[in-house]
């Protein structure tokens, strides 16, 4: 075919083949990013394996044992009500990564849906876009509380206050890659080949949102740990006793003086979750969607 | 012209703050609460409630509520608290002050920072700087504002005893009582901001970096400095101040926080006591007081753009 | 002239000599072999090739303008007044910047700073490499800016880039880059961009300026109409080397390397072969077509664009007809009303006798199997996460043909247009953009459409490529019997193809008839002037001879 090479004025170069610096840098970057996937993977075992991994019941209350610093029996000490701390980290995992799974699918779903129709039915962009303005100018986590405090906190509550901030940005990033591909002359070309709606939106649209909603979907899951961890924090999460690591901190925040591990062990798990989740949105960021910093 | 266009911008801006408001009444209604029996008490007769009722509106539809309520919110009125008893406003007043130099200390802190740290790590991207000021982000970005918090209490308060632990003193009981109590909640508060900042400033002077202009400065025969200085940073600005703005909610959520872990008795604090006792007058003004500020920073953002860019039509 | 002057005007300002360009790291793809250009004060070097054949580069490796993380030189010298500009240090290299040699780039919308004022980013010149006050600089940078003949220099001075047409800011640029009189001048495709009418004014300003100040000019361009109207010298390069030097008349008239022979025969005539004139059914009537773009604002007067008024034209089977005119003429608009992506405003749209409706829905769907469009880009035409065959075979799919009876049509397409059936496998990206281009036919065509719009269908291609299509589009005609609307801005192409020829202008139709007399004995001023401007006009480059 190589007869057939016919290019024209405006052709941009190709991207510069790897030499060994750039493959270096991009080993450099993939040790953060690999670290980041072990940690990940230990914080699901644990969640997975919880019974297995803990050495105590993470409820049960012995006030003889309260306020031990580590010993052989609990190797992160006790809190005030004598439970173990690393069997209730352990447990609060699952909280953590229920939470973030939940509103990931939830938001993401939401706000693809919102998003497709904003970007390519035009009627609708403008009221959608208001409300999402709208919603994005209540600060979620005091909307999130209040919702929780008033209605009674539970799983299902703690899930729909997280997510109802989450929507608007994703509502924004999926109508922006839409509205900048359908102006593309692909777009244009299916309609002119007398494609339908449905056929445009799934093979011409949709696909390109998969690239920066993966990416997005990451930032989601983070800020969703972070907020429920937060709630729970500030007293309107989940009841204290379910092991979650915003409660032990709350509950840890009399003792810190005494005791500063009871809001150290739990933030330590907490911060280390964060920190994989986005350095693994970092890197997919950078392979899938380097121009996606600008569109959020 | 520049008159019109501000108008303009009010003027949209106008539909959104009545639609938070909407929101906000309407999400805090729609809870199974009632607003007679948190004010009467548990133990209060059927009358009592009926008569708290009526004087309150509740047995209107909740149109007409919501009407009455924006209403006195247009004239100012934002209702008395169900369990003091004082008007929202004065609550407000009362504890306006911490929150107001918390955030602006964190702002300023944040501004000076994070924009040069930007610039540094733009120099060469992909290198050594550049890595370690990204990573460092990354981090800023993960950490939980109430795990700084407790870190820094840790190491400055408790292990060192350079600062006092919490609290909080007015301006008026001397400026290093004021100050010293400020510094790490600030510190605290502004991780997450610098991180964000930094991260938007590197880019949009990478990319800017990458426009014909700046080609065109170069074939001029201007230094690396004074192409930075005088054409990249300039027109960079606009990405940076629109996530200067959209940062303000993140401002906003981390001063509810700080406010508890430092325990400064503002804002903050108040929203977190009026949520758990309930009190839905002072809840509702809260949170539509904290959006109006969201909404209002973003309309300094909109007016700034004319500043920095002239393309920006009026 | 005098002998002094005439000593300095055959001074060697430009040598590069073998010079050789790669990507960085080790083993990286060398991109310029062995490249030798000569300047001399006083004249215009043309350095013509397509794209890939390193014209640029060459020009930003002078310049000291390459990518140090990404390209470097491996060989050679850019002697600069016998000054290595490859090992001076960064700081004299900085020095020699805008005082020695000058560079007016390809995009005058992006190339000038859009936050600062015009006056301040030609001053920026002098503060760095002149130790003038503020008011010497201030009158430098008026004289210079009459000098390029830009209108009310003052109010030139205090404006943004944004306020001034593509033409003005080219100017500016042109002002920029000879303010301190440079003795080399590159000129990097410095009218590509530009209308063609602006075109003819650059060019004659750079010329003008270049004679005054006896300036040596690297001019790089892909347009030969260009290199007759501005070199004094031209070097032809293809794929990284330099394959022919000469005098202008020398490339021109008698070529000795087989690859100029092909690119220079390949540009097509402005005065095309007499046809006959097509005479079938009438496939397609437009009556008082017109497209009105209302934008209403709030709090705001609403913009009103008349893209197009009261268009009057009908098409034939088996007819080629063009639509010519400049950017903003409307004829894109035009095509896109009779293809259905626009809704006219006013008028009736006949097919083969049928008046098309555009309400949405089924019957609004019907048209596209009857006409059909082949888009400008191609590199944005093809989805690029959809196999070609899957690309080619949504239409007919779309209208109820079983997916292999379609597949086997794109088969048979394939051959049609010159592309291995293998093709329908692999991705966009692995094509080139004339290859694309044949592939968008391709999808055009297993419609079996009666009308086929092409958008500027050829505008990107390079020339080669271009004459390659174009022949294409001539046998499709002949063997399908389609009727052609030929969009396009460049009046070789419409004479080379087209049987009919409309002229537009500001959205109105002011003159059409058969090519010859359209384009050899146009009535309409407008479509006389556009002819004039068209840059090598006298020139009949396929015989190699003047016309």
């Amino acid at each position: 075919m190589s007869s057939l090479q016919e290019s024209g004025p405006i052709r941009r170069e190709e991207a510069a083949p790897a030499g060994a610096n750039a493959i270096l840098r991009a080993a450099l970057s993939s040790i953060p990013a690999w670290l980041a996937a072990v940690v990940m993977m230990c914080v699901v075992a644990m969640a997975v394996f919880a019974p297995l991994i803990a050495t105590a019941n993470p409820t049960a209350i012995a006030p003889a044992e309260r306020l031990l610093g580590p010993t052989s029996a609990h190797f992160l000490g006790t809190d005030a009500l004598g439970r173990d701390t690393f069997s209730r980290i352990v447990y609060g995992s699952r909280l953590s990564l229920t939470v973030g799974a939940g509103v990931t699918v939830f938001s993401v779903a939401l706000g693809l849906v919102v998003g497709v129709f904003a970007g390519y039915f035009r009627a609708f962009d403008m009221v959608i876009m208001r409300v999402m303005d709208g919603l994005m100018a209540i600060p979620g986590i005091l909307l999130a509380i209040a919702l929780i405090a008033l209605t009674g906190a539970s799983l299902a509550t703690v899930l729909v206050a997280i997510t109802v901030p989450e929507v608007p940005r994703v509502v924004r990033l999926v109508r922006g890659v839409i509205l900048s591909v359908r102006s593309e002359d692909f777009v244009e070309a299916a309609i002119t080949l007398g494609s339908p709606i449905r056929r445009i939106l799934w093979r011409h649209l949709i696909p390109s949102t998969v690239a920066p909603l993966t990416v997005q979907a990451t930032f989601v899951f983070a800020s969703a740990v972070l907020t429920e961890s937060t709630l729970s924090f500030l007293g309107a999460g989940l009841p204290s006793e379910i092991p979650s690591w915003g409660n032990m901190m709350a509950d840890g925040r009399m003792y810190f003086q005494l005791k500063p591990g009871l809001i150290f062990f739990p933030g330590f798990a907490l911060a280390m979750t964060l920190l994989s989740v986005n350095i693994i949105g970092d890197v997919l960021r950078d392979r899938l969607d380097p121009k996606m910093e600008k569109r959020a | 012209m520049l008159l019109f266009y501000v108008l303009r911008r009010i003027l949209a801006a106008l539909p959104v703050m009545v639609l938070v408001a909407i929101i906000v009444f309407a999400a805090l209604r729609l809870t199974p609460n009632d607003p007679a029996t948190i004010m009467a008490g548990e133990d209060a007769t059927e009358a009592q409630l009926e008569a708290i009722r009526v004087s309150m509106g509740l047995d209107q539809s909740i149109l007409v509520q919501l009407g009455t309520w924006l209403q006195r919110l247009a004239t100012g009125d934002l209702g008395v608290s169900l369990i003091s008893g004082a008007p929202v406003l004065d609550l407000i007043g009362d504890r306006i002050g911490p929150t107001i130099a918390l955030s602006t200390s964190s702002f300023l802190f944040t501004m000076m920072v994070a924009i040069p740290l930007g610039v540094l790590a733009s120099r060469k991207p992909g290198h050594l700087v550049d890595r370690a000021l990204m990573g460092l982000s990354t981090l800023g970005l993960s950490l939980p504002v109430f795990v700084i918090g407790y870190v820094l209490m840790y190491a400055f308060a408790i292990s060192f005893r350079w600062l006092p632990v919490q609290g909080y003193e007015p301006l008026s009981s001397g400026f290093w009582a004021h100050a010293q109590r400020l510094i790490m909640p600030s510190l605290a508060l502004s991780g997450a901001y610098i991180a964000l900042v930094a991260r938007m400033t590197r880019s949009s002077i990478i990319e800017v970096k990458g426009e014909d202009y700046i080609r065109t400065a170069r074939a001029k025969g201007a230094t690396e400095t004074a192409i930075l200085i005088r054409h990249a940073l300039r027109n960079a600005a606009i990405p940076i101040v629109t996530v200067v703005g959209a940062g303000v909610a993140s401002l906003i959520t981390g001063v509810v926080v700080t406010e508890s872990v430092f325990n400064l008795p503002g804002l903050g604090r108040l929203v977190v006591e009026a949520v758990l006792a309930r009190d839905y007058p002072v809840i509702q003004a809260l949170i539509l007081l904290f959006s109006f500020i969201y909404i209002l920073v973003n309309l300094i953002v909109d007016i700034l753009y004319t500043v920095f860019d002239p393309r920006i039509r009026y | 002239m005098t002998d002094a002057q005439k000593a300095m005007s055959d001074k060697t300002v430009l040598q590069i000599k073998g010079l050789c360009v790669a990507l960085a790291g080790r083993g990286g793809k060398q991109l310029l072999r062995d490249v030798d250009i000569e300047v001399k004060a006083g004249e215009i070097t043309c350095v013509v090739g397509e794209s890939g054949s390193g014209k640029s580069l060459t020009a930003y490796s002078v310049m000291g303008l390459l990518d140090p993380e990404s390209l470097r030189c491996t060989a050679g010298e850019i002697l600069l007044e016998d000054e290595n500009v490859l090992t001076v240090t960064p700081r004299r290299l900085r020095e020699l910047r805008a005082t020695r040699m000058s560079l007016i780039f390809q995009e005058p919308m992006t190339a000038l700073n859009p936050v600062e004022r015009i006056g301040a980013q030609i001053e920026e010149v002098l503060e760095i490499h002149c130790s003038d006050d503020a008011r010497t600089r201030r009158r430098r940078v008026l004289e210079m800016l009459e000098a390029v003949h830009l209108p009310d220099p003052q109010r030139i001075f205090d404006s943004y880039p944004h306020q001034l047409s593509g033409g003005q800011r080219q100017r500016v640029v042109i002002c920029m880059a000879l303010i301190l009189n440079p003795k080399l001048l590159i000129a990097d495709e410095p009218t590509t961009a530009l209308d063609v009418s602006t075109q003819k004014q650059i060019l004659a300003l750079i010329r003008e300026l270049q004679q005054k100040f006896n300036t040596a000019v690297l001019f790089i361009t892909h347009d030969f109409g260009v290199v007759v109207d501005v070199a004094d010298k031209v070097v032809v390069m293809n794929q990284g080397e330099v394959v022919e030097t000469g005098s202008r008349d020398e490339i021109l008239r008698s070529p000795r390397n087989d690859y100029t022979r092909m690119l220079v025969s390949s540009v097509p005539s402005l005065v095309p072969q007499s046809r006959e004139a097509v005479t079938g059914d009438v496939v397609l009537s437009i009556k008082g077509l017109s497209k009105i773009f209302v934008r209403r604002r709030i709090l705001r007067p609403s913009t009103v664009v008349e893209a197009a008024v009261d268009c009057d034209l009908t098409l034939h089977r088996r007819e080629i007809l063009g639509i010519v005119g400049q950017s903003g003429s409307g004829k894109s608009t035009l095509a896109r009303c009779v293809i259905g992506l626009e809704t006219p405003s006013a008028g009736r749209i006949v097919l083969a006798g049928e008046e098309l409706v555009n309400a949405r829905g089924n019957a609004f769907r019907e048209r596209f199997r009857r006409i059909q469009m082949v888009f400008q880009d191609p590199y944005r035409s093809l989805n690029p996460r959809v196999r070609v065959g899957e690309s080619i075979i949504e239409g007919p799919t779309n209208f109820g043909v079983p997916r292999a009876f379609a597949m086997e049509r794109a088969k048979s397409l394939m051959e049609l247009v010159g592309l291995p059936v293998s093709a329908l496998d692999r991705f966009p990206h692995q094509f080139s953009g004339g290859q694309r281009q044949r592939i968008s036919i391709a999808r055009a065509l297993i419609m079996e459409p009666e009308v086929l719009v092409a958008d500027e269908a050829v505008s990107a291609l390079d020339v080669s490529v271009q004459a390659r299509i174009l022949k294409l589009l001539e046998s499709i005609r002949e063997k399908t019997d389609v009727g052609l609307l030929f969009i396009t801005h460049d009046l070789r192409v419409a004479a080379e193809i087209c049987d009919r020829v409309i002229v537009m202008n500001k959205g109105r139709i002011v003159e059409h008839g058969s090519a010859e007399a359209v384009l050899v004995h146009p009535r309409d001023a407008y479509t006389r002037a556009l002819i004039d401007a068209a840059p090598g006009r006298h020139w009949d480059f396929r015989n190699f001879r003047p016309l």
